[in-house]
């Protein structure tokens, strides 16, 4: 069975805050929950399926339903970091197929400058099993990630310029975003010169940290037609993967979007050169230039020379890619990129991206998001969303 | 001894064995008896072919770096650590560890480089395996 065109999103809503001191954690998830379900026309009582990772608070999904008065036919908190909310929509789709549901709600919120919680991801790993082998040696999230970049330029060359190329493209889209948290564009040599923190990633190769949230509502073909307002986004292909330490082997040069990719692209029946915009998980550069290559835009090793002289610029570039700024200059809402990924590629596919990054006739956008650690364990889903004619 | 943190491992009856050896600078190391697997991170049976009958065998304690990164400005404990490098070192026995390299010009290092352990007392019967240029 195949989930492809069987669920379309309907709604979506990103929080245009990228600082919320005012509201408590659930009160985020409650108002993007409002907004995306006012943008698909549709009220709380409609719901019947509810999706929320580790950002919910309390007891998870059984806390937010009680807290949003939700009557249930289904409930899933998938855990896996900033690639949650792609993990869900492929879940939610499923679901819907299969006829367990008609209206899913996925929610995300998180509040790291305001609600006291720090950067660098989320949840302890104190009691895990791999925690006495990682926690004491100082590992941060950009020194993590930094291990990938370094063993990457060691095995094909990659440049810390090419890298910068990948931040210029993402705020050169951020400036058309009046909610971008980083709005200005910048240079390579404005990259190059930001200050070093963990060599070889630059300040400027980080996503900004924000507060903010963001809800996307899936609905059944038929719903979908009911609508009738020529917005819904058919979910056309899904894929998910998980890369760990491979038994103590682990290869820092790829992400398990290697795996993920073809899985999506497969149920979708297109391939990379049908795709008409990306949105590509963003945490660092590296992250972009390393998924790049495993979701087969080209091959591995040559992600530098791809996001070179404008490779990912909206929108002629070969793969114009996080138009809304992406988690490097417009939102990383709780440390978690992915539901942000999914706003963009439905503004892309709907035709409402700003006018300045909106690729002309999109009708294939990917979206894209990677959880955990790429130095550790990494879970990641690709999905492939189409318009009403795809 | 480094002048880095040094926290004292969460021993489990499961990796008793391994920070035994720390404690007397040695790096031990699962082994399958099945299939003859290096097993990393320790566990108490082979994550390659899932049996339970595993041996711990001293390693040779030296490696190379498969990759590092100078972080500039560390969390928790290590706020106040200054510049540290944070590594991978391929164990000549396999495994590829996290780990710091300490006691060098972080400046200088470089991916391939040969390293040795080093051990950092706790102070609770256990030590944590840094490494050092060869």
């Amino acid at each position: 069975m195949s989930i492809r065109g069987k669920a379309a999103i309907v709604g979506a809503f990103e929080h245009p805050l990228r600082e919320i001191p005012h509201l408590s954690l659930p009160q985020v998830h409650a108002e993007v929950a409002r907004g995306a379900l006012a943008d698909a026309g549709l009220s709380f009582g409609d719901v019947d399926a509810y999706f929320c990772a580790g950002d919910a608070p309390g007891f998870g999904g059984l806390s937010m339903a009680d807290y949003l008065g939700l009557e249930l036919k289904a409930l899933e908190s998938t855990e896996t970091g900033g690639s949650s909310y792609l993990f869900h929509v492929g879940h939610a789709a499923a679901l819907i197929a299969a006829g367990k549901c008609s209206v899913a709600l996925i929610t995300m919120a998180g509040k790291p400058r305001t609600g006291g919680a720090g950067p660098g991801g989320s949840g302890g790993i104190g009691g895990s099993p791999e925690g006495p082998w990682e926690n004491w040696w100082g590992i941060t999230v950009p020194g993590a990630y930094a291990l990938a970049a370094q063993r990457h330029m060691y095995e094909y060359g990659t440049t810390s310029a090419q890298l910068a190329e990948i931040k210029v493209a993402a705020s050169l889209h951020a400036q058309h975003n009046p909610n971008a948290f980083l709005p200005d564009a910048v240079t390579v040599e404005e990259v190059l010169e930001s200050p070093m923190v963990a060599d070889p990633l630059h300040r400027l190769d980080c996503c900004v940290i924000t507060d903010g949230g963001g809800a996307v509502v899936l609905v059944n073909e038929e719903i979908a037609r009911s609508i009738g307002n020529g917005r819904a986004v058919k979910v056309l292909g899904h894929g998910e993967a998980v890369k760990h330490s491979d038994r103590g082997r682990i290869d820092l040069t790829y992400t398990p979007a290697r795996w993920s990719g073809p899985r999506a692209f497969e149920e979708a029946g297109v391939t990379p050169a049908d795709i008409d915009y990306a949105s590509i998980y963003d945490s660092f550069t590296i992250t972009v230039l390393e998924t790049i290559e495993d979701l087969g835009f080209c091959e591995k090793g040559e992600g530098g020379r791809f996001v070179s002289d404008g490779g990912l610029v909206a929108p002629h570039g070969r793969l114009p890619f996080n138009t809304d700024g992406g988690g490097l200059c417009n939102n990383h809402p709780g440390n978690r990129g992915g539901m942000t990924k999914i706003l963009e590629a439905v503004r892309q596919v709907r035709g409402e991206a700003h006018p300045a990054v909106q690729v002309p006739d999109c009708r294939l956008a990917l979206a894209h998001g990677t959880g955990g650690n790429l130095a550790t364990r990494t879970a990641a889903a690709t999905l492939i969303l189409g318009s009403e004619d795809a | 001894m480094s002048n880095l943190p040094v926290h004292a491992p969460r021993v489990t009856p499961e990796t008793k064995p391994f920070w035994d050896g720390t404690a007397e600078s040695k790096l031990v190391l699962p082994h399958c008896n099945a299939c003859g697997f290096v097993i990393w991170y320790p566990r108490g049976f082979c994550p390659e072919c899932f049996a339970t009958d595993v041996r711990w065998e001293e390693a040779s304690g030296r490696g190379t770096i498969y990759s590092f990164s100078i972080t500039r400005k560390g969390r928790g404990e290590f706020r106040e650590a200054g510049t540290y490098v944070l590594a991978y070192v391929e164990l000549e026995e396999g495994p590829r560890v996290l780990t710091n390299i300490v006691d060098c010009d972080p400046d200088s290092l470089s991916v391939g480089q040969a390293v040795r352990v080093v051990f950092d007392d706790t102070g609770q019967g256990t030590a944590l395996y840094r490494f050092t240029p060869a």
